[in-house]
């Protein structure tokens, strides 16, 4: 069942690659809030751009229930792990979708919900490890219906 | 509403990862752009023995009926505590417990 899960998971990956994008979401711009909001989390750090897996539809059918799955290939231990993946929206009315807090407890650096995206547009994804690195991931996706009716 | 859901396996090996599944019914109503005012989870954790072992803070991007999927390492039995904090302070818990053997 692991097995099957992982084969799922690398392709995936695979899949997701495609609708990466250079991450313009990840350029000095400032002045936007979701700007802000990222270099709020940035905090004067330089990110790393990759290292992240994505698994994001190209295309939401519906933006109120975008399914989100994000790993990193990380150990997890006490002295090497992922503390917080934090999750940007660049056009959506606020740019916080949320932010994963991760500890040694957990077995792998995984983890799946679902977000609201009221249109098209470039989600970033920034995580932050135990050694005070930061790494970025940046994904374009199409919306087809606007989530962010509420 | 608000009734939370939680699967986890009953018993795991030591070291084995096990696989976290938390569901909770809410309508996460933003009212940014809606005439309904708001109503917000801010935050979800899940403690393995008291000790926070996943954490998600909700940002207004955050889906209605909030999910999570996680995986814990089972290095010793445990009772976990599964709780949803609103912003006005209000939890909804869930909890369960896994045998290591």
């Amino acid at each position: 069942m692991t097995l099957d899960r992982r084969h799922f998971l690398r392709g995936a990956a695979v899949s997701v690659a495609l609708v990466l994008v250079s991450p313009s979401a990840l350029r000095a711009a400032q002045g936007t809030e979701w700007e802000d909001w990222r270099d709020g989390i940035l905090d004067g750090r330089e990110a790393t751009e990759g290292g992240i897996d994505l698994d994001l539809p190209n295309i939401a059918e519906n933006g109120a229930q975008v399914p989100l799955g994000v790993r990193i290939d990380n150990p997890m231990t006490e002295d090497d792990h992922v503390r917080a993946i934090h999750v940007i929206a660049t056009r959506n009315p606020a740019p916080d979708i949320g932010s994963f807090h991760l500890t040694p407890h957990l077995a792998r650096a995984e983890a799946f919900t679902r977000i609201r995206l009221a249109e098209e547009q470039e989600i970033l994804v920034l995580a932050e490890l135990s050694d005070g690195r930061v790494l970025a991931q940046a994904a374009r996706i199409t919306v087809s219906v606007g989530g962010c009716a509420t | 509403m608000s009734t939370p859901r939680v699967r986890l396996p009953r018993s795991a090996s030591a070291g084995e990862e096990i696989e976290i599944r938390t569901l909770i019914d809410h309508p996460m109503i933003t009212g940014v752009s809606s005439s309904d005012s708001r109503n917000m989870l801010e935050r979800f954790e899940a403690r393995l023995n008291g000790d926070t072992v996943f954490r998600y803070d909700f940002g207004n991007g955050s889906a209605a009926n909030p999910t999570f999927t996680f995986y814990v390492r089972a290095a010793a039995p445990g009772d976990f505590e599964f709780i949803w904090t609103h912003e006005d302070g209000t939890e909804f818990r869930a909890d369960g417990s896994v045998s290591v053997s």
